[in-house]
């Protein structure tokens, strides 16, 4: 009873928010509803034994993803008023495409209702051990059967993480008052000072 | 009692949500990108049930993944966002015809 009121809540939730984030007219404010859709998937992958992938969502997505996109959000200083000029312009077609795909979800569903075709059953090496709690299986098959794609996983990171900050780096800026040690190494003696003796109203050259 | 299909269901109507999101906030391409996250969400909670329907773990590795790829696009799709945007000085995405294709 107390599964079917929580999955309820967090389904609710999770697509309230997901319209919210979509409708929202401030781009801060669809960043924050994501953040709750994002906390309710959480909660529906709780409630089905998924406690592992669940945490990861809040780590990675709230934790990190969320917060880069309210960062760019903040950062950028954009006439969000103008972007969302096209708004009702795009709203038949955009309904109309989201019908269209909303009705083949349901008759993908009922037709797995109706009998779904048998594509064979688990080999039963990936299902969960015995007695052992999710994170502990996940983590047997991630470094075991799995370890090569979770390397590649990583690599994926290292990618997106170099290629980030190649785009975004600007390099260094000359700062004023900046000190030039090889110019200042090179300065002799005999050209640090001179003695003139300029005539008045002339000036001095430097 | 709540099944599969309610599962399915659910991550269905967030996978549309998605879709229309980006059908509806065409110019705003931040708005795009958090449709895109979305989306991902909706594959994940389809990965995460039927990984749990069928007492298979791949599924879950699978979300795994598919967070990771996520994590790495946003990072990226944010990092090209914020270059165009220091050199035109807006994101509006039907201006995007620097490379005139």
């Amino acid at each position: 009873m107390i599964q079917a009121f929580a999955f309820y809540l967090f389904a609710a939730l999770v697509i309230a928010s997901g319209a919210l984030t979509i409708l929202a007219r401030n781009p801060v404010h669809s960043v924050l509803w994501l953040i709750v859709s994002f906390f309710n998937a959480a909660g529906l992958m709780v409630i089905i034994g998924a406690e592992f992938i669940a945490m990861l969502l809040i780590i990675v997505y709230v934790g990190a993803v969320a917060v880069l996109f309210l960062f760019v959000v903040m950062m950028l200083d954009i006439d969000f008023a103008e972007l969302r000029a096209s708004f009702m312009k795009n709203f038949p077609l955009g309904i109309a495409i989201a019908l269209v795909l909303l009705a083949e979800l349901v008759l993908g569903v009922g037709a797995y209702r109706a009998g779904a075709m048998d594509l064979g059953t688990p080999v039963g090496d990936a299902a969960p051990l015995l007695g052992e709690s999710n994170i502990e299986s996940i983590g047997a098959l991630l470094y075991g059967k799995y370890l090569f794609l979770f390397e590649s996983a990583g690599i994926i990171l290292l990618v997106a993480m170099i290629g980030a900050i190649v785009l975004t780096h600007r390099g260094a800026r000359a700062v004023r008052g900046q000190q030039n040690i090889a110019r200042q190494n090179a300065r002799k003696p005999s050209e640090a000072t001179v003695n003139t003796r300029p005539e008045v109203g002339q000036g001095v050259q430097l | 009692m709540i099944g599969i299909e309610h599962y399915v269901v659910v991550s269905s109507i967030l996978f549309v949500l998605g879709v229309l999101g980006i059908f509806l906030n065409r110019k705003n391409i931040i708005v795009i990108l958090m449709a895109i996250e979305l989306i991902l969400l909706a594959v994940n909670i389809n990965l995460v049930a039927f990984s749990a329907f069928l007492g298979d773990l791949t599924g879950q590795i699978f979300a795994m993944f598919v967070l990771t790829v996520a994590a790495g696009e946003a990072a990226i799709g944010l990092a090209i966002l914020v270059i165009y945007f220091r050199s035109r000085g807006t994101i509006a995405v039907d201006d995007v015809n620097r490379m005139k294709g």
